[in-house]
């Protein structure tokens, strides 16, 4: 993890992060780009449940675009809106997009296009002078459009369940605009919760991601995601999105939150021992679904 | 039911799943709406589908209490997980007929604001943003708002436009460009109101029980106009409790409890 943050992230990419969603969010990764004190980063991502708000808060981020910037089950993110409201501990921007035109945005650069038409955004604040949408008429219907440019990320960080060496990814689950973003970007860094054999992942091409490829590192780390779920393997921790609520409240408290969580513990390892083996246990699934398998064969 | 029997959230709940038909394809959204979902599928709404925007597609509610979309019991017996470009195609491409939307601010013609308080310009809060908020509002066939009564939340002009409803009223969406049909009820901590067929204005259709005419009048920012004849809303039944309880056992959505 430290060597693929330090050599793909650099000071000022563009890094999409939480494409999933609430789940599968790479927690991991972002707690290590703080320690590595990376500066002027743009995050990308549709919402961002409370990871990006730990980034701001950290003064790494100089830019936001994204579709909710918060913590879903709590509502605001304390971090983000001292970073808009007063500067602290510094001013962001934030590019206000839908999570619709985020997806767009990143297919438009996934497809190598410069833009695509929706339907969505027309007569919103979002729309305005300054921001990166445009009108225009269908030159075939006549109709509004509002127009969403390409996004192309510098980094993707992909976090799933498993992975072989050259990177060719396993997902299940919803994925939200985690392909979209993989296709998009320069680099993409894998982060899973296992690495399995290559025939593993040959035997159920369907159930895979993306190609190794386009990858550009592939970094073991079971549990990366927590507190956000990872499905198969744990389940979310509400509380920790609780605690991290009433923590962050205030400058002092987030600043002690991050001490503790982040710039304290040097790996994911050491995280997970000071999150205690009681917590993780009690995280663990609680009843197994497996799927059944099908007939490839010919 | 009396209405110390059941919370303001559990009401709301019970007329967030009452606008769920039978058969409607339904785009969730995030907390009570999550509950609503569930109970309209145990009640009078079997064939409902629910889809979410982190790519899943479900036509049962789920094992266990969700928090967020994301939890893995929202997947665990999905129809179908995909990614948000699919789900989204299914909203522009009218395929979703209602949608569930919450507010920080709305105004008289059901424009949301989840943005910026004070505006863009002059900003005294920064909120979340639109989540999939703005494309719901955009592009559904019809869509519900969950929000919480308060004169500061009710005014007559939002001063951002995160999520558009009728714009200044009449024809505005169909002028703008706009394909969904815009919102059909905003169910708030006081009652239900829904749209003037013509003007697109907000009325008050209904007052919960133990809320009077005056404190709906007093928290809303403009002068609400009221249906001919202003109901009450029906409290939850013995059952919709008993299902909301089994949804939230812990009351974090509808009991307050552990914020």
């Amino acid at each position: 993890m430290k060597e693929a943050v330090f050599r793909f992230v650099e000071d000022g990419d563009s890094v999409v992060m939480g494409a999933a969603l609430e789940a599968a969010i790479p927690f991991a990764t972002g707690h290590e780009i703080i320690r590595q004190r990376k500066k002027g980063l743009t995050l990308i991502g549709p919402i961002s449940d409370m990871l990006f708000d730990q980034m701001i808060g950290s003064g790494c981020i100089k830019k936001v675009i994204a579709a909710w910037v918060g913590n879903v089950i709590m509502g605001v993110g304390y971090n983000m809106r001292r970073a808009v409201e007063a500067g602290i501990p510094k001013k962001i921007e934030i590019g206000d997009y839908t999570n619709f035109t985020i997806s767009l945005a990143l297919h438009a650069g996934a497809l190598g296009i410069p833009f695509i038409p929706t339907k969505s955004l027309l007569g919103t604040g979002m729309i305005s002078e300054g921001q990166p949408f445009k009108e225009m008429e269908c030159p075939y219907t006549k109709e509004k459009l509002a127009l969403v440019p390409a996004l192309k990320p510098d980094v993707a960080i992909v976090q799933a369940q498993r992975a072989d060496e050259e990177g060719n990814t396993h997902f299940w689950g919803g994925s939200g605009v985690t392909k979209e973003a993989a296709l998009a970007a320069k680099k993409v860094l894998v982060v899973v919760e296992e690495i399995v054999s290559k025939k593993t992942i040959q035997r159920d091409p369907n159930r895979t991601l993306l190609p190794g490829f386009l990858v550009h590192a592939v970094i073991p780390e079971p549990w990366g995601a927590h507190p956000s779920p990872m499905q198969g393997y744990y389940n979310r921790d509400h509380e920790e999105y609780m605690t991290y609520h009433q923590d962050s409240r205030d400058r002092k408290g987030y600043l002690k939150w991050l001490e503790k969580w982040v710039s304290g513990v040097k790996s994911r390892e050491e995280y997970l021992n000071l999150l205690g083996e009681e917590k993780m246990k009690s995280l663990l699934l609680k009843r197994h679904r497996r799927s059944l398998p099908v007939d490839y064969g010919y | 039911m009396r209405a110390s029997d059941y919370t303001m959230e559990e009401l709301m709940v019970v007329a967030g799943a009452r606008e769920i038909r039978d058969n409607d394809v339904v785009f969730v959204g995030m907390r009570l709406p999550l509950l609503a979902f569930q109970l309209a599928k145990d009640t009078h709404a079997p064939h409902a589908i629910g889809i979410f925007e982190n790519g899943i597609l479900r036509d049962r509610p789920a094992g266990e209490a969700l928090y967020t979309m994301g939890d893995t019991p929202n997947t665990e017996s999905a129809i179908w997980t995909t990614s948000m470009m699919d789900i989204m195609a299914l909203l522009q491409n009218e395929r979703v007929s209602l949608g569930f939307i919450g507010g920080a601010e709305v105004d008289r013609f059901g424009n949301l604001n989840t943005t910026y308080i004070g505006g863009r310009e002059r900003i005294k809060i920064r909120l979340p943003g639109s989540g999939g908020g703005s494309d719901i509002a955009s592009l559904s066939k019809r869509f519900v708002i969950i929000m919480k009564h308060e004169k500061r939340r009710f005014l007559e002009r939002v001063s951002y436009i995160t999520s558009p409803g009728f714009g200044d009223g009449r024809d505005w969406r169909e002028k703008i460009g706009l394909r969904g049909g815009g919102p059909c009820a905003v169910i708030t901590t006081k009652g239900i109101l829904r749209f003037n067929s013509e003007t697109k204005e907000m009325i008050l259709h209904s007052i919960h029980p133990g809320i009077t005419l005056e404190q709906v009048l007093e928290n809303t920012g403009w002068n609400l106009k009221c249906a001919p004849k202003i109901e009450r809303t029906k409290p939850p039944t013995r059952f919709e409790l008993k299902m909301i309880r089994k949804y939230d056992p812990l009351g974090f959505w509808t009991r307050n409890t552990m914020k």
